[in-house]
């Protein structure tokens, strides 16, 4: 039995060298030993081969879906009625104002993304305590786009063989011809990546014929440039450099890990000793250990990041399971049991060893954790995104001066009210102030109405600020402070919001 | 000097740079090359500031750069586009008589938002961030006005001023009985008695209010009425009332007889624009204390 080097918790010191070398290996292209190491290492250039099976099918399957999401998702219309923007899904910076489907967010609500960001990050780290990185290998945008641009290179400059062939001729018209088309269409995405990425920050049929007439604000024409520089160049020429040194989540998921989740592992148990199908033959006819392996390095030829998922785990793999692909075709081929990488633990190779059964265990102390925290952050966000009022008042008591002595001896105190109508239609709003006895009440510039009522109307989608004086005539000697209760009801509705001050005196 | 440490970590198998301290030493594990790529680029980014904006400072001026940008005219740009946003409403406000912005709602807004920052700017340091005053600079909250309270009034005191020299000024200030020998001493101080009797203050022991009373019947009555109740035309406060201007307190009102009073309020027009004058008269006629 070869050593076989895995990153498992219950192993001690020998395999930790081997494991820093692969990380080394992974991350600068193999430093050769007993050489002076260069100071700056040139990146090892990767040409992932096409693949075909199950985990492929998902990973199209999941880029297709996000990615059309992603550009297509501004021109999606919802009808809010006459006094809001009919995008689905739209950043009305100018406005200050969110939009998603029925959802409209203010800027006082912004912790409603602070919840968004907890879930997130919560979800994030269930997905890894099931399976590892899966969220690299099938949803991070990193990987859709450089998904993405490796087909368009397929498609222009062919598979694996044909483009490292290319790479080492000398440079032909062909070739030049290949790769400006690439080059080209690659821009031609990103393009439509920045492009679409401000549809989201205004009325996106609109800005598309402002953007095509050259009308549309110089702001917008920068964004698209940056995000198509950005978009050509991480996807297009960065691809598994970001994964390795720019992105902290692999560092940050390593810690996270534990020794149950799925991993996407060689089972070495089976694999190893590798050999060609007939000397398996062979040594299996004579009663030898033989494994399954044959060596055919189809999974680290299809590897997006080059990754020899056989020397165990690796801070380069992404576990996006296109490695399970290519060994499941082989194996299928060469007529044995597919599964010789699977997502799988280190727990079951050395059960399997011992003679075992192999299990997956999918509920424990951390996955239900995050189940718990998932399901309490997202239940108090929608208890309050269902339950949030849609009028508020908010009252600052004049500072400056705190009370004022008049002429008679009376006290007044100031106030600014603010009303909030978050609702898309005109209201109008019952303002009472509750809790001294004899009080005058004077709402600057807000004259009572015929019936007497003290009406202040509030535009849709937007907050009102009224002036409140309020003057105590009582004789008895005033309290330093006193409670007053100032109540906004809808004239139409009733819905009612109240908020707390104080009467200061001296 | 590169084969002088050709020395493998036997754990991780990584070179050293050989670097040795105190036994410990450092692994060499390169950067990747585009890392230092981006480097020089950022260098070579940072040489096109120099070039695009004003940046190297020459004897009497700088390079100015070849975009023509300037923080000033970036500022005079920003400025001329709020200009143009604010536009129709500040028009309208040019335009409408005080008395109509405090009708018109939307406007009204308009003027105590433009009247907020005008006041904190030019008002705040004598009246206060919030007009409550202080001794000698009224409180613009309260009920009292020496010249007026009505949006005409406000707007007339804060255009001309008071006592500050402008051709429609508020004119008249408390002479300086004491001081240019007008009453003597004890006529002052039974006078100063008298006048806080007539707002129910006490007064002290041995007051001579008769004294007192005649005096203000002969030199006082003129400006603050037969009853103390004062005259807005010559800004004479009224006696009567809780507010006092400079204090209450005896000492004070001798003071006032003895050296006289005059605070100056300056005229505002022709420092401020027109559209500010008004925003400023409905922003503290909105206080709380305008008059109808």
């Amino acid at each position: 039995m070869q050593a076989v080097r895995t990153l498992s918790l219950d192993q001690a010191a020998p395999a930790a060298p081997s494991l820093a070398r692969l990380v080394a290996a992974a991350e600068v292209g193999a430093p050769q030993p007993g050489s002076d190491g260069p100071l700056y290492a040139p990146p090892r250039k990767i040409y992932p081969q096409s693949v075909h099976g199950t985990f492929r099918n998902i990973k199209w399957a999941v880029l297709v879906v996000t990615l059309g999401i992603y550009y297509l998702l501004p021109f999606v219309r919802w009808d809010r009625g006459p006094n809001a923007p009919s995008q689905a899904a739209l950043l009305d910076l100018p406005n200050h104002r969110f939009y998603l489907f029925f959802i409209e967010i203010w800027p006082q609500e912004v912790y409603y993304f602070t919840g968004l960001l907890i879930l997130a990050s919560i979800v994030l780290f269930l997905m890894n305590a099931v399976a590892g990185r899966v969220w690299c290998g099938y949803l991070c945008p990193q990987t859709a786009w450089t998904d993405l641009f490796f087909a368009i290179e397929r498609l222009v400059e062919g598979d694996r063989r044909d483009r490292m062939q290319r790479d080492q001729r000398k440079w032909t018209l062909e070739t030049f011809a290949r790769k400006g088309v690439k080059h080209f269409l690659w821009l031609m995405v990103a393009w439509w990546t920045g492009g679409a990425w401000v549809l989201y920050f205004a009325d996106a049929p609109t800005l598309v014929k402002d953007l095509a007439t050259l009308q549309a604000p110089f702001v917008a024409y920068a964004w698209i440039g940056i995000l198509t520089f950005t978009t050509y160049t991480l996807a297009g020429h960065m691809r598994e450099q970001v994964c390795l040194y720019m992105c902290p989540w692999p560092r940050i998921q390593a810690a996270l890990t534990d020794e149950y989740a799925l991993n996407v592992t060689y089972r070495y148990d089976r694999g190893e000793p590798r050999g060609a199908v007939s000397k398996a033959n062979e040594l299996r006819a004579q009663g030898k250990p033989a494994g399954d392996c044959v060596n055919c390095k189809q999974c680290v030829h299809v590897c997006p990041t080059g990754v020899d998922i056989r020397q165990g785990a690796d801070l380069g793999c992404i576990q996006c399971g296109l490695c399970i692909d290519a060994c499941d075709a082989m194996m299928t081929k060469i007529g044995r049991a597919t599964g010789l990488i699977a997502y799988d633990t280190d727990i079951n190779i050395k059960r399997r060893m011992e003679g075992q059964q192999p299990f997956v265990k999918l509920v424990r102390m951390r996955t239900a954790l995050y189940a718990a925290i998932i399901a309490i952050a997202g239940g108090i966000m929608i208890f309050t995104l269902a339950t949030r009022d849609s009028e508020g008042i908010s009252v600052i008591h004049d500072r400056n001066p705190m009370f004022v002595r008049l002429s008679d001896g009376a006290l007044r105190n100031g106030y600014t009210v603010r009303i909030v109508n978050k609702q898309l239609k005109y209201r109008e709003f019952i303002l009472s102030i509750d809790g001294l006895p004899s009080t005058l009440v004077d709402f600057v510039g807000q004259p009572p109405r015929a019936d007497g009522r003290q009406l202040v109307s509030v535009g849709p989608d937007q907050t009102k600020e009224v002036r409140v004086v309020l003057t105590d005539y009582s004789t008895t000697p005033p309290a330093s402070s006193t409670t007053v209760l100032f109540r906004l009801i809808d004239a139409d509705s009733g819905q009612i919001a109240e908020m707390r001050d104080h009467f200061f005196g001296p | 000097m590169a084969d002088e440490h050709k020395e493998i970590d036997p754990l991780t198998g990584t070179p050293t740079t050989g670097h040795d301290w105190d036994g410990i030493h450092e692994l060499n594990t390169p950067l990747p090359r585009w890392w230092l790529w981006t480097f020089y680029l950022t260098i070579i980014w940072a040489i096109g500031y120099w070039i695009v904006y004003p940046a190297w400072p020459l004897l009497t001026t700088s390079t100015q750069g070849v975009f023509g940008w300037h923080t000033r005219s970036a500022v005079v740009d920003d400025l001329n586009e709020l200009k143009l946003l604010r536009g129709p409403m500040m028009d309208k406000l040019t335009n409408a008589p005080v008395a109509d912005i405090v009708k018109d709602p939307q406007l009204l807004d308009f003027a105590r938002a433009h009247g907020r920052v005008a006041f904190a700017d030019n008002c705040a340091p004598c009246h206060g961030a919030g007009g409550g005053g202080t001794r000698g600079y009224p409180n613009l909250n309260d009920d009292d006005w020496l010249w007026g309270g009505k949006l005409e009034a406000i707007e007339q005191t804060i255009r001309h001023g008071a006592r500050s020299g402008d051709k429609d000024d508020h004119e008249g200030s408390m002479p300086a009985f004491g001081r240019e020998g007008m009453l003597k001493a004890n006529e002052i101080s039974a006078v100063a008695d008298f006048v806080r009797s007539l707002s129910a203050l006490p007064v002290e022991k041995g007051a001579d209010l008769a004294l007192g009373k005649k005096v203000y019947a002969d030199t006082c009555v003129t400006c603050h009425g037969p009853e103390g109740k004062g005259n807005r035309e010559l800004g004479s406060p009224n006696l009567t009332d809780k507010i006092w201007l400079y204090g209450s307190d005896k000492e004070t009102i001798v003071q006032g007889l003895v050296n006289g009073r005059g605070g100056v309020m300056p005229a505002w027009q022709g420092r401020l624009s027109e559209p500010t004058i008004k925003a400023l008269t409905v922003y503290v006629y909105t206080f709380g204390g305008g008059e109808k």
